[in-house]
């Protein structure tokens, strides 16, 4: 690991005029990077893997202010992007119609990575692609020319729009976000806060293959601002990694149903996580479901839907039955069907 | 141990509860006379707390990692990143030239020439020795080596195929009239290959069920919890060197003989080992390194392995193929039984599937065919029952498949084909408590959660080493000291040893000090093969036996009472056969007028060893092992939980139940590791191991550890003065196969490779989209 300045702003102004660089910039190569340190988790991973050289390091930690979950005057939340995930796994106001992110707090890294780590740098960790994350592999992401899972290992990557990159998303918090119509801000040094929605923060490999999301030099993240939603809706976030705990998701996915009180469902989110280089919303399924009573059926039919587009690589074609099966189980568990058994086909 | 004339002794024999008797052995007359079973004990046998653990968990007890001497210098090794390659030419130049660099080793081939030829991505090629660790990684990133790249091979099956890439230049020897591939080495013999007896075509043509089967298992790697670590002190009057080892006594003899010391001029420390479970049997490469750097730099060196050195350079237990053919009668007679297998240790030999084919059953016709197959790879070596965990994973499969084809309960098959008794009755305890009697059908829960239980057993022979010695003092303060040059692992060494010398000397476990981890005490023996306790305890409890005779011999002098007439017991020395109240085991050591020393060794087993080798032999025992495992699938997402474990052990006479379970729940989570997780990731255009850490290699953590029932058999043998037996090996070879069973019983689908994760079982349940015609 190099040797670095070590940078203790207590404003976000200060913070983005002394934190210029973008960790992707950073890692494709910009000089004398001078990034946001968070929680840390991520920035020192990188570190140790000799794959940035900061020159400097800014820690947001002695802002105050940045870290607080607040109901807004319209009935939405706004979370402070240095908030811990330990805080939001437990916080009160994400229960119910907000519950699938507390949940996907709750189960994301361990106990002391929770402790650490903040929404802020989950939303904008760099992938877990084995080679991205390896040194010795020039991969398409790093400025290369190739994605070496493609044609590789790729048992943990994405089944869909993975022709130029396979990575997946690597936040959880992300899907569960994305399914609540997050939207994020970005400040810059001047104060001016550019607001966009979560879904269009993030870039899929098309648009830009080195880089997640739209994060532009000069900004801090500072606030995730969730939506008011009807009462009547509900959220539920599911998780399978192989382990059970800390461990990266095979498969995860967000389900929100805006349910009327005649149990009709006027609404719907799905997004699939650990699918694909963004959280994978998918609109087809959510259609399904919306007009009248969920049923088995149709979950079932989403979950067929969802699955439309999938391009299995040579070695994670085992994801689709998982996807498909933990869909249909969070639509139901939305739904509040208890039903018996499944019967497989 | 060298007096000719004999005594006849009676000793407990058989299973405590089940079994038990006596019987009579000629033992050398001035053996320590035969202990009773442990209910009639007062230490060995109970529940002792370890005497570290306060230490351990307190940060006080210092590992390798955290020796600190003045001067310390700390190294960085340049590793290959090419699979294969020629390596032309070493310019240290402009390293040697950072200011903090004190010294630069060119990691030498055996025999002292350079190194020529790198074999797997992560072979040494040279080390660096600077002041902070930092300027070494600078320094060794200045290395610059030119490389002529090579053809590599790193899958097993792809190495086989005649056109690969061959390893290594030359080739292994043909056999009469055909050449096979060159990396396909065999087949094996050497002193850990099996050993084939009948005629298994006879066998078969007399079998009228026969059971076959082909199964894979993957690469595990070592996953220590302190990694590969030493500290060399090249002084001017000895090499001093820490290191986390399994074998202070190898390493030394490694070290003195590598580097032309005499033994006397190396000593080897280690107070403290962070786990062991075969990587850490030799000094190695890294220790080479450390040594080499300190003679150059004239100062202490530490070289510490990160996580990424520890996954790919620091060995693992072969990945291998295996097909297994059985033949019985249809009363469940085993007729032949055949193996073939091909394993691959990468740069290495010995990826055989160990002895348990050849002797867990009662098979009059056995046949075996060992290959090594030569990969592009990091080494593997011997990892916690080396073989037999694979061995155990395709045989004991195959045994309930023939069960099932026999229509027999696979209890009652094995009642019939394995003549250990304690086995038997370890498999009547076990299906007790795991509720096998109302084990369902194969397949038979119709819901998309099916649970199932599964059971196999273990085999591991009593291995014992005569090279070790423990010494005894009774100091005049009354103080006990144990001294031997054994090293305690994390299995608890130092603690049973306390709990022998403290039986005889009438004294608490906590009253001795045990001053072990050293060359400088009376020769110790390597922690492998399950040997250590069973070897060092009989040596302990002679040392301690007579030391206490020589006690009463002093004190029945000095108060006139024959020294026969005098025993020590809860802290006090006494004629049982007078009134007097005797003397406080301090008062009596005040008499001596010089402390007591007595070192002892380890005699042969007293009806002699089964088979004999230099420096020990093999118990007549098998030490048995049975269990039973209940699992949940997931049908849907393919995940496999272990909800349940049940294990039924015997180890001889358990000096320390509370330690001999911990060996096991140890051996069980390393199972279910093994089982469901853990697999090394090769990448194919590379040769680079993709998972070179503990993110994606994956250990089992808190939240997947089942309950896990374990219960230990007293099954006394009479052999040594302890008679005990190891158990860490033995805790670990049934896991993966008695959970592959149970998930058999679950999904009603044989498992054949491992690891048993959602892609394995997915595909064996035929749920993958395209599955079929990618195969």
């Amino acid at each position: 690991m190099n040797r670095f300045e070590w940078s203790a702003p207590t404003t976000v102004a200060e913070a983005a005029s002394s934190a210029t660089t973008t960790m992707a910039d950073a890692m494709a190569g910009a000089a004398d990077a001078a990034l946001v340190k968070a929680g840390g988790v991520d920035v020192l991973d990188l570190m140790k893997e000799n794959l940035v050289a900061p020159r400097r390091l800014v820690n947001l930690k002695g802002i105050t202010g940045l870290d607080g979950v607040d109901a807004d005057r319209d009935g939405g939340i706004r979370i402070g992007a240095m908030a811990r995930l330990a805080t939001l796994a437990e916080h009160p106001l994400l229960r119910g119609v907000y519950a699938a992110l507390g949940a996907a707090a709750a189960q994301a890294g361990s106990p002391q990575l929770r402790n650490l780590a903040t929404i802020g740098g989950n939303i904008l960790q760099r992938p877990h692609c084995w080679y991205f994350r390896s040194p010795n592999f020039a991969c398409r992401r790093k400025g290369g020319i190739h994605c070496f899972a493609l044609a590789g290992e790729n048992q943990y990557h994405a089944i869909f729009d993975n022709d130029l990159c396979a990575i997946v998303h690597p936040s959880s918090l992300a899907t569960a976000l994305v399914a609540l119509d997050a939207s994020v801000e970005l400040t810059d040094a001047q104060g001016r806060i550019r607001r966009l929605a979560l879904e269009s923060f993030f870039l899929a490999p098309e648009k830009d293959v080195t880089r997640e999301n739209d994060l532009r030099s000069g900004e801090i993240l500072t606030t995730i601002c969730l939506p008011a939603l009807p009462e009547t809706a509900r959220s539920v976030y599911v998780k399978q990694g192989e382990k059970a705990a800390f461990d990266w998701p095979l498969a995860d996915i967000a389900v929100r149903l805006d349910l009327a009180p005649n149990g009709s469902c006027e609404g719907a989110a799905i997004v699939l996580g650990a699918a694909a280089p963004v959280p994978y919303r998918v609109r087809a399924a959510e259609a399904l479901l919306v007009g009248g009573v969920i049923t088995t059926a149709k979950a079932i039919a989403a979950s067929q839907t969802a699955m439309a587009e999938v391009r299995p690589l040579a070695k994670n074609a085992y994801k689709l039955p998982i996807f498909a099966a933990l869909l249909r189980r969070a639509i139901m568990s939305a739904a509040s069907i208890v039903s018996a058994p499944i019967a497989l086909d | 141990m060298a007096s000719s004339s004999t005594r006849g002794e009676k000793f407990p024999f058989g299973i405590v509860d089940a079994t038990l008797g006596s019987v009579e052995r000629d033992i050398p007359a001035d053996e320590p006379p035969s202990l009773p079973v442990n209910a009639a004990l007062a230490v060995i046998g109970h529940r002792v707390p370890r005497l570290d653990a306060r230490a351990k968990v307190t940060g006080a007890a210092h590992f390798t990692v955290d020796i600190k001497l003045p001067g310390m210098l700390f190294a960085r090794v340049l590793r290959s990143p090419h699979a294969h390659a020629r390596v032309l030419a070493v310019d240290v130049a402009a390293a040697v030239r950072h200011p903090g660099v004190k010294a630069i080793h060119l990691v030498t081939e055996r025999g002292g020439k350079e190194l020529q030829t790198v074999r797997f991505v992560g072979a040494p090629i040279a080390a660096v020795a600077a002041t902070t660790r930092s300027a070494a990684d600078e320094a060794a990133a200045l290395i610059k080596v030119d490389y002529q790249v090579l053809p590599f091979v790193t899958d097993i099956d792809e190495a086989r195929q005649p056109y690969a890439p061959p390893v290594l230049e030359f080739a292994a020897e043909q056999p009469p009239g055909g050449a096979r591939p060159a990396n396909v080495w065999g087949p094996s013999k050497g002193p850990f290959a099996s050993v084939g007896r009948g005629d298994v075509a006879r066998g078969f043509a007399e079998a009228e069920v026969t059971v076959e089967g082909e199964f894979r298992t993957q690469v595990q790697t070592h996953c220590c919890l302190e990694p590969h670590a030493v500290v060399a002190d090249w002084g001017a009057d000895r090499l001093t060197v820490y290191i986390s080892t399994q074998n202070l006594i190898g390493v030394r003899d490694e070290l003195a003989d590598n580097f032309g010391l005499e033994r006397d001029k190396v000593r080897v420390v280690s107070e403290f080992t962070g786990g062991g479970f075969g990587s850490k049997n030799e000094a190695g490469d890294y220790g080479a390194i450390a040594v080499e750097l300190s003679r150059k730099a004239g100062a202490p060196v530490a070289l510490i392995y990160d996580r990424r050195e520890e996954q790919i350079a620091a060995g693992n237990r072969p990945g291998t193929w295996q097909r297994l053919r059985i033949g019985a009668r249809r009363d469940g007679t085993l007729t032949a039984l055949s193996v073939l297998a091909h394993g691959t240790a990468g740069t290495e030999t010995n990826a055989g599937v160990g002895n348990i084919a050849q002797g867990l059953y009662a098979c009059a016709n056995f046949a075996i065919t060992e290959y090594d197959v030569m990969t592009n790879a990091g080494p593997g070596c011997a990892m916690r029952a080396p073989g037999n965990v694979q061995g155990a994973f395709a045989l004991e499969q195959t045994i309930d498949a023939l069960a099932e084809r026999l229509g027999l309960d696979p209890i009652a098959l094995r009642d019939r084909i394995d003549p250990n008794p304690a086995r038997r009755e370890e498999r009547r305890i076990g299906a007790a408590r795991s509720g096998w009697p109302a084990r369902h059908a194969p397949g038979a829960e119709s819901g998309p959660l099916k649970r199932g239980l599964g059971m196999a057993q273990s085999f591991w022979p009593g291995i014992v080493d005569t090279s070790g010695a423990c010494e005894v003092r009774i100091a005049r303060d009354g103080a006990v000291e144990i001294r031997s040059g054994v090293q305690d692992i994390g299995t608890g060494t130092r603690t049973i040893l306390a709990q022998v010398v403290a039986e005889e000397l009438g004294l608490n476990a906590e009253d001795i000090l045990v001053r072990i981890g050293d060359t400088d005490f009376p020769p110790g023996l390597g922690s492998g093969g399950s040997k250590m306790t069973g070897s060092i305890t009989p040596a302990a409890r002679d040392a301690a036996y007579k030391a206490v005779r020589a006690l009463c011999g002093v004190v029945g002098a000095k108060c006139g009472i024959a020294a026969e007439a005098l025993i020590v017991k809860a802290g006090r020395i006494f004629a049982p056969t007078s009134n007097a109240s005797g003397l406080a085991f301090r008062d009596a050591a005040a008499l001596l007028d010089d402390e007591i020393r007595v070192v002892s060794g380890r005699p042969a087993d007293y009806d002699g060893f089964r088979v004999t080798r230099e420096g020990g032999g093999m118990a007549k025992s098998d030490l048995g092992g049975v269990q039973f495992a209940a699992v949940a699938v997931d049908s849907e997402t393919g995940i496999v939980r272990v909800e349940r474990v049940v294990a039924v052990h015997d180890c001889g006479r358990p000096i320390n139940p509370m330690q001999v379970e911990n060996q096991v729940h140890g051996g069980i989570l390393m199972g279910i590791s093994y089982a469901l997780l853990e697999n090394r990731i090769m990448d194919r255009g590379s040769g680079e191991m993709l998972n070179a850490d503990l993110e994606y290699y994956k250990l089992v953590g808190a939240a997947d550890i089942p309950e896990i029932d374990v219960v230990l058999l007293e099954n006394y043998h009479g052999r040594s003065s302890t008679d005990a037996c190891g158990i860490a090996e033995p805790a670990t070879v049934a896991t993966a196969a008695a959970i592959a069973n149970a998930v058999y019983n679950a999904i009603g689908v044989r498992l054949r490779s491992l690891p048993m994760n959602p892609a394995t079982v997915l595909a064996g349940l035929g749920r993958i989209p395209g599955w079929e015609w990618r195969s």
